[in-house]
């Protein structure tokens, strides 16, 4: 028997990628997706986070959410790293369509243009759209 | 249940956790341990006060991977494996110490 300290091996690895399209707040798909993925960062995957079309305004600075009565979850993007998940792509494409650079992000990312995020999404075992 | 502490009631959900995150202080922390059956020493405030740092930062209570980890980064190997948080903590370090933090139960945790 083994001791709850004890780690078991993660088996086979696989490649999750997360995708985020909607804007923070209206709807609960995006808190959804990160409690998903601080979840199973527990399960030792390979796992990377998208933000594209709305979903870009996730991981925006400077939210301020007192007025709609929500939590601000958006420092919770920040202990990502901490769960081992390190790999967040933006779609270079829809900051640039909102007015938004990567100097407005409250995380490092890895801007990618749609091309290459479609290439990556082709290398996934695993895509989870949010 | 709730909680009793110095005749103020505090609610909690039916596992012990603070409704309120407000409402926490170390007294209601003491009194948590107190209907365990455990009282708390130095090493669990310093465990208890990284967690209430964490959430204030990051507005999640870590996963005990996380905590172990960065525990061992901030406080040293010594403090930061499994089998010193799980002495000190015997339910589950994220679990038991993010209770008495007043904080909610940790993401993922079942």
């Amino acid at each position: 028997m083994s001791e709850p300290w004890e780690e078991e091996g993660p088996g086979e690895i696989r490649k999750f990628m997360y995708v985020n399209r909607k804007a923070p707040y209206g709807t609960i798909y995006a808190l959804e997706s990160l409690e998903v993925v601080l979840i199973a960062a527990a399960f030792e995957q390979d796992v990377s986070m998208v933000f594209m079309d709305d979903g870009v305004f996730q991981i925006k600075k400077g939210q301020d959410t007192g007025q709609i009565g929500m939590k601000n979850f958006s420092p919770t993007y920040r202990a990502l790293e901490g769960y081992d998940v390190e790999k967040l792509y933006v779609e270079a494409e829809s900051l640039s369509e909102r007015g938004l650079s990567e100097d407005d992000l409250l995380v490092p990312v890895e801007v990618m243009s749609r091309d290459a995020i479609a290439r990556l999404m082709d290398e996934q075992d695993v895509i989870l759209s949010f | 249940m709730p909680i009793e502490v110095n005749g103020k009631t505090y609610e909690t959900d039916e596992e012990g956790y603070l409704a309120n995150l407000s409402d926490w202080s170390e007294e209601v922390a003491s009194a948590m341990a107190e209907v365990d059956g455990t009282s708390l020493d130095e090493n669990h405030w310093e465990v208890i006060n990284f967690l209430r740092e964490y959430y204030e930062e990051y507005q999640i209570a870590p996963a005990v991977r996380v905590l172990t980890k960065a525990i061992g980064k901030k406080l040293g190997p010594d403090k930061g494996n499994s089998k010193y948080l799980y002495e000190l903590f015997p339910y589950g370090p994220a679990k038991q110490a993010c209770k008495y933090a007043g904080l909610p139960k940790p993401t993922g945790c079942v």
